[in-house]
């Protein structure tokens, strides 16, 4: 007998099994155990806050209460940090793929002088923490007169570290045929031209790669974001504008749920739309 | 993560037969230099973020240094002898000592339980759950933590559910008892990032050849038999890799335990990150070279854990066999 039909007759065998609706039984109601922080913080948000510790367990709002987003959105200014986190991240991203494509390209693919020095330096410094650096940064940002400006926040985030994304760029590039540079230069295209024409848009598996995961990490950030922009408004981020919400109106349970789910709707609808695609980043970036 | 160092030689000019060595070299910086303009920003960006800051922080350790408007004063290893005997700083470095010591093997353990689970033929709709279970992963850290604190409050579900399930005889707040918040502040950590170790353990898990499953079975071996004896040696160079990337993670707590316990009540959770952002930024008089110090030490610790888990990593990837 193969092993392909004793497979196929193992499963079939098993399907009707009760194991299975255990398995199944057992499984569902652990992911529900462990979703569920997320259901109460819905179901809080739509709630009066005097009814979500005043009604024990239950999840279904007695009248559901759409003010607090309004609330949340307009008067606690979670509009304005909205727009802070999207162009923050959106910068974010933008410095990481374009920094990590050009130098993952030139070391993927080519020698030269002071190659070997650099990725050394790259791998001292691969797991370095954010708290270490946290004060140097904030003095250089200063020094730069960038300390209250979005770039400030942008550099901070995206100009150092991101290790991981230029050897995923590196590793992709350097498994390219050597090929496509010397048809290139035949048709008298310059390194510039090459990369921007040729090699970027080979390249996009990888582009989505690092786009997701430089997202993730620049939407939820927190100490940089907090150092910088704490005492400025008007440079706020979702994650520092909760903070000033608890802050401020700590009684208002239900503003804060509302608040919290404006800040995490965007990451969890674009998880949930690419979830393929971000589990495939995530083993693929560890499998390197 | 690794970059060999071979390329295709024939775009940088190798070295000529002996006599045109030296001119073919100097040739071919003219054909290499752009290579230093893709490599610039990159230059430029990590040697001021990242490179430049980590040898600034040695020089600021030694410095007295009470704010950004001010310039510091060099005090030598003053700092470094006030932290020896700061016994806040040692019970924050305790506290992220125990914070890792727990929360990672709680991490590393239960997420290969769960992978198991759902690697397994026999379970239906894996897939949807694997992303049930991913979904905290992607959430932000600091906001996670301030829901915590509504959901962990006296008057709040967890609390309820405790008492519910006769753990607890009264409502209770585990965030804020000094005897249970760092722990509170662990399960909410192993919660949120449980997920992508478990995608981790998949991935690792998807190595495992097929066969080797159906040789054990049809040797009569039954599913722990076969785990023990089978599959977990196949892992373990693995686990070494996993635990590694996690204890990183897990002295990157600061988003999550500022947010839910901001090291309280009475420091009791007070992690080193907490100690250093206190010392540098929230302090009436911030003390920039004496958090400088703090930090360069809790670097020290990094690197330490770093480099004995990468030749743990090193010795793993042997027994791999050289693959990765």
């Amino acid at each position: 007998m193969s092993a392909t039909a004793t497979r196929t007759l193992l499963r079939n065998g098993r399907a009707l099994r009760p194991g299975r609706v255990l398995t199944f039984v057992g499984l569902l109601v652990l992911a529900l155990v462990w979703i569920y922080p997320f259901i109460w913080l819905l179901s809080a948000s739509v709630k009066d806050s005097s009814e979500i510790f005043g009604s024990g367990l239950d999840l279904i709002p007695d009248q559901f209460v759409w003010e607090n987003y309004l609330r949340a959105w307009n008067e606690a200014g979670f509009a304005s940090y909205f727009v802070n986190s999207v162009l923050i991240t959106a910068g974010t991203v933008l410095l990481v793929v374009v920094r990590s494509a050009l130098a993952g390209y030139v070391l993927g693919r080519f020698d030269f002088p002071g190659k070997k020095l650099l990725i050394g330096v790259f791998l001292v410094t691969f797991f370095l923490p954010e708290g270490y650096t946290i004060i140097p940064v904030t003095q250089l940002t200063d020094q730069l007169g960038l300390l209250n400006t979005h770039a400030g926040v942008i550099l901070g985030l995206g100009a150092g570290g991101q290790i991981a994304s230029t050897l995923l760029y590196a590793g992709y590039f350097r498994g390219l045929p050597k090929e496509l540079e010397e048809s290139a230069k035949l048709d008298g295209a310059g390194p510039f031209r090459t990369f921007f024409q040729i090699m970027m848009p080979m390249a996009w598996p990888i582009t989505a790669t690092v786009v997701i995961l430089t997202f993730l990490f620049a939407w939820n950030t927190y100490l940089l974001p907090l150092v910088f922009t704490l005492s400025e408004p008007d440079l706020r981020t979702l994650a520092i504008g909760m903070t000033v919400f608890v802050g401020e109106y700590g009684q208002d349970w239900s503003g804060m749920a509302a608040a919290a789910v404006i800040s995490l709707v965007p990451v969890v609808v674009v998880f949930v739309i690419l979830q393929r695609k971000f589990v495939d980043s995530i083993a693929g970036a560890v499998k390197q | 993560m690794t970059i060999t160092t071979s390329a295709p030689p024939s775009a940088t000019g190798t070295k000529g037969p002996d006599g045109r060595a030296q001119r073919s070299r100097k040739h071919s910086f003219r054909e290499i230099w752009w290579i230093y303009v893709f490599l610039l920003p990159t230059l430029l960006g990590y040697g001021a973020y990242t490179v430049y800051p980590l040898l600034a922080s040695w020089w600021y350790a030694l410095l007295d240094w009470p704010g950004f408007a001010v310039s510091g004063e060099f005090v030598g290893l003053q700092n470094f002898e006030r932290l020896l005997t700061d016994h806040q700083f040692w019970n924050a470095f305790g506290k992220s000592l125990l914070f890792l010591v727990i929360a990672v093997p709680a991490r590393v353990g239960l997420a290969l339980l769960l992978a198991l689970w759902l690697n397994s033929k026999r379970t239906p709709f894996s897939g949807f759950f694997r992303t049930l279970f991913f979904l905290p992963v992607v959430t932000t850290g600091a906001i996670i933590g301030i829901v915590f604190t509504l959901l962990l409050d006296g008057g709040g579900p967890i609390s309820l559910g405790l008492v519910w399930a006769g753990i607890t005889e009264t409502p209770t707040n585990l965030v804020a008892n000094a005897g249970t918040s760092l722990y509170a502040g662990i399960a909410v950590w192993v919660w949120k990032w449980l997920g992508i170790t478990m995608i981790y353990w998949l991935a690792a898990l998807q190595t495992v050849p097929q066969d080797v499953h159906e040789a054990a079975m049809l040797d009569g071996a039954n599913g722990r038999k076969e785990f023990w004896h089978v599959t977990l040696p196949l892992l373990v160079p693995f686990l070494v890799i996993i635990t590694l990337i996690d204890t990183v993670s897990a002295l990157n707590v600061f988003d999550l335990m500022q947010t839910l316990t901001a090291g309280g009540p009475a420091f009791s959770s007070e992690v080193i990150e907490i100690f250093i952002y206190r010392t540098a930024f929230a302090a009436t008089v911030p003390q920039l070279g004496y958090a400088s110090a703090a930090a360069v030490l809790f670097g020290l610790l990094t690197v330490i854990i770093a480099v004995a888990q990468g030749a743990g990593v090193r010795w793993a990837r042997a027994r791999m066999g050289g693959g990765s």
